[in-house]
């Protein structure tokens, strides 16, 4: 996007001493943990959600390798419950939900509407204080003892008759819904009010959409989730009567709760993939996006519909067919706006000039596989097909395709493709490509077998299947495959921080992509843009300009090119 | 236009470019933060709803147990206190400023007021009578028979209770949370801070957040105090 006051393409690389930018603008600890700037806040938020993606992975090592045998390995069943339970806990709450908005939204929303800042930037880093004050609620839990009662919390298991750390897992849950409604706010007073002079609605890049879709589930749904939440620990503490029959109460009106906010929950945590993804498609096909309204409107259309299907994780509890019926068509539609960006991302790539770099094979890798747990859904929105399958292993395939293989691959396609422009470095492209590799082979090894295993019947959340020898080699397979995956998640770890002290210069523009946070140094400076941009040109606008680089020109300079390009403008 | 960050007038942000760009995105801020309370609310109406509907007698007999009379007092408190809050933002329009305080001076009273009942006359009683839900949950039977309430069924009354409680108590935690806030603005008008002394905006945003929590009352009490048979 061109500005009157920045010239397009000025310094794919830095020549000179480099100005300075955020990361420069101050050594001390207070520095960053005083920030008001919103890409600090998204470092802040990348290590965090980090460790505890590592702490999510090593409940989940746990449970892969217990269901290695038959008989179990080395957990109790108690302590099996427990650690399948962290495992949901920590990846849904504090990596999968956050993650993408409050790390790539929080440090590229506001450069590429063009502002200085959020809206709020004191409301920002509370989000942070509270996010990790949650976390260190659930290290606490951990230390105490863990709670088994599984990410949904069902009643009345969770509220009258779990011994574990239950009250506790709940505030942490609670407090963490509040730190994405602050950022949620926050995202959606930016967008209305913060763009720059020329970024209509239509010119908004369709990561911003999504995030702004995304902005408007937080703010509607977990409220809901929040109260029904606090509400199982005021019955388990105080006794009052609410979801638990044995006090009058009804157990299904939590799941109606919880879902009500869980099912949207699911899109608050694909939505902003969906953002990265777009960004990816177009970057490396070097295209106008194919139907960009389609694409931003169906963002809004599942923010709508999403909140109308709960009833389709409830098929087989007692709640009515009719009821069932409607809220299985009502599934079957939200698969429509999904699949339309699918369509849509695929026909970029028709005519484009392709590269295949590793943001984008990230980003292929996406394509495959949501498809796959897209699809694998409407088996499960079907009533007749669900009574058998669910809680087996095919609902456990299901959800991590979309929220692995969808949410997690369009973090790591975000990571890749922002890193330069957070860090100010090219990573190693040969190893980024090896865990792209990796990561897509050992996610298919670990998870195709479990829809398997889950259509010839195997349960979910049971420790052992002595009664069916015959999962064994499904199961095994699925370990053997996490550890390749394992080694996909770990290699980014090894060659990005490498990257920091030793990888080349990135420049302003790497990828010879269009957008405004492409027109700023990298990595940026703190106020972004010396006078707000005015924006002349159209979103993703490729073709018009055939000065444009593309990625090859742009590695090949040679420093003197450079600094000559530098001059023309 | 753009402009450049060194120039900002006082009580402008740094990441705005003027104040009317301040002022509308606080308002957006606000707006959706309120869009969020009301979900909030809404979960708890919509429990309300569905044991109302399942256990209508009980809800009926046990709503006898609450006090209209101090019941419509604090609705009519929370009603002139919204009243005052108008003229408030009103007043801040002008940049009266000592118009302002007063009216928020009134506003104060009434949410004390409206906490003081509560917390003196209703819940007190309440608890006395046994109605309090949990382990203890026992109402007082003598009561009971004195207010025609025998038929009453301990689970359903204790459900209507832990509502009541609950819902009421949010309530009162959004009045609390309120008069904080408006402590703070009246400190500000009081010190002229530049923020209020400028521009009405803030002001009004909390005037949006109190007539925000004078409306959920709006809808509790005739849901609590007036169910018909
Ligand atoms: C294409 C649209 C989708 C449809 C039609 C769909 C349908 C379903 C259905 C019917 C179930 C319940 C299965 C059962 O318990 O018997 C389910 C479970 C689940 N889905 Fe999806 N889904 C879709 C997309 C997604 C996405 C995008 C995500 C996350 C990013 C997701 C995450 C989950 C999770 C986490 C569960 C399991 C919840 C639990 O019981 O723990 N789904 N899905
Ligand atoms: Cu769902």
């Amino acid at each position: 996007m061109s500005s009157t006051v920045l010239p397009p393409y000025e310094g794919t690389r830095v020549t000179e001493e480099p100005p300075e930018n955020y990361i420069t603008a101050g050594h001390t600890v207070k520095s960053w943990l005083l920030t008001g700037d919103h890409k600090r806040i998204a470092l802040l938020y990348l290590f965090s959600t980090a460790f505890f993606f590592f702490l999510g992975s090593i409940a989940a090592g746990l449970v892969r390798i217990e269901l290695t045998r038959p008989n179990g390995v080395m957990l109790e069943s108690e302590t099996y419950n427990k650690m399948f339970t962290a495992h949901g806990v920590t990846m849904i709450f504090f990596f999968l939900i956050p993650a993408i908005p409050a790390i790539f939204g929080n440090f590229l929303l506001p450069i590429m509407i063009g502002a200085r800042d959020l809206a709020f930037p004191r409301l920002n880093l509370f989000s942070w204080y509270l996010y990790m004050t949650s976390g260190v609620m659930l290290l606490i839990v951990l230390c105490l003892g863990g709670v088994d009662s599984g990410w949904t919390f069902y009643t009345p298991y969770s509220s009258m008759y779990s011994n574990s750390q239950v009250t506790l897992t709940i505030l942490a849950a609670f407090i963490a819904g509040f730190s994405s409604i602050s950022t949620a706010v926050n995202f959606i007073a930016t967008v209305h009010k913060m763009r720059a002079p020329g970024m209509t609605w239509f010119r908004l890049p369709l990561f911003v959409w999504s995030h702004y879709a995304t902005s408007v589930i937080i703010v509607l749904g977990t409220p809901v989730v929040a109260i029904t939440l606090f509400l199982v620990v005021l019955e388990r503490t105080f006794k009052l009567g609410i979801f638990s029959p044995e006090l009058g109460g009804d157990p299904v009106l939590f799941q109606h709760l919880f879902w009500f906010y869980s099912h949207p929950a699911v899109y608050i945590m694909i939505l902003p993939a969906f953002g990265v993804i777009s960004e990816l498609f177009a970057a490396f096909s070097r295209r106008k996006i194919f139907g960009y309204h389609f694409i931003a409107f169906s963002s809004l259309a599942i923010a709508a519909l999403g909140f109308l299907v709960w009833g389709h994780h409830m098929f087989v509890s007692s709640q009515s067919m009719y009821q069932g019926v409607v809220f299985s068509l009502l599934s079957f539609l939200v698969a429509v706006p999904s699949a339309i960006k699918v369509f849509n991302w695929t026909a970029t790539m028709y005519k484009g000039q392709v590269h295949m770099r590793t943001p984008f094979l990230f980003a292929l890798g996406f394509i495959g596989l949501f498809t796959v747990g897209g699809l694998t859904g409407l088996f499960l929105s079907s009533m007749g097909t669900d009574m058998h399958l669910t809680n087996t292993y095919f609902v456990v395939a299901h959800f991590h395709y979309v929220m692995v293989g969808g949410t997690i691959l369009g973090f790591l396609g975000a990571l890749h493709y922002w890193w330069p422009k957070m860090f100010g470095v090219m990573y190693n492209e040969f190893w980024g490509r090896m865990s792209a590799l990796l990561v897509f082979v050992g996610f298919n090894v670990t998870f195709l077998p479990q829809f398997v295993v889950g259509y010839m019947g195997m349960p979910r959340r049971y420790h052992y299947y002595y009664f069916a020898p015959e999962f064994q080699v499904y199961n095994i397979l699925s370990t053997a495959g996490a550890s390749v995956l394992a080694v996909g998640f770990a290699l980014p770890v090894f060659y990005l921080t490498s990257s920091i002290r030793k990888g080349v210069k990135a420049g302003a523009n790497p990828w010879g992509a269009h957008g405004l946070e492409w027109e700023i140094p990298s990595p940026p400076p703190t106020a972004n843009f010396d006078r707000i941009p005015i924006v002349t040109d159209d979103v993703y606008d490729y073709e018009s300009d055939a000065r444009r680089p593309n990625i090859e020109m742009i590695e090949s300079r040679t420093p003197e090119q450079l600094a000559s390009t530098k001059e023309t403008h | 236009m753009a402009s450049v960050a060194h120039d900002h007038p006082e009580g402008l942000h740094h990441q705005f470019e003027d104040i009317e760009q301040q002022n509308e995105t606080y308002l957006v801020g606000m707006w959706s933060f309120l869009v969020s309370e009301i979900m909030f609310f809404g979960a708890l109406f919509m429990i309300y709803i569905l044991y109302r509907w399942k256990y209508q007698p009980d809800f009926y007999l046990a709503h006898k147990s609450l006090d209209v009379m101090w019941g419509g007092v604090n609705t009519t408190i929370l009603l002139i206190s919204s009243f005052a809050m108008v003229m408030a933002v009103h007043a801040a329009e002008l940049k009266k400023r000592m118009n302002v305080l007063k009216w928020l001076t009134l506003v104060q009273l009434c949410a004390v007021a409206f906490l003081f009942i509560k917390f003196t006359f209703e819940w007190p009683a309440k608890a006395h009578h046994g109605f309090v839900p949990g382990v203890n949950f026992s109402p007082d039977p003598h009561y009971l028979q004195e207010m025609g309430m025998q038929a009453l069924n301990v689970r359903p009354a204790e459900i209507f209770f832990s509502l009541y409680f609950g819902m009421t108590g949010f309530h009162a935690l959004h009045i609390i949370v309120g008069i904080l806030m408006i402590g703070v603005l009246m400190k500000m008008w009081a010190k002229k801070h530049p923020l209020v002394i400028h521009d009405y905006i803030p002001t009004e945003l909390i005037g949006l957040y109190w007539h925000f929590v004078d409306l959920v009352w709006i809808f509790l009490f005739p849901l609590f105090y007036l169910i018909p048979n």
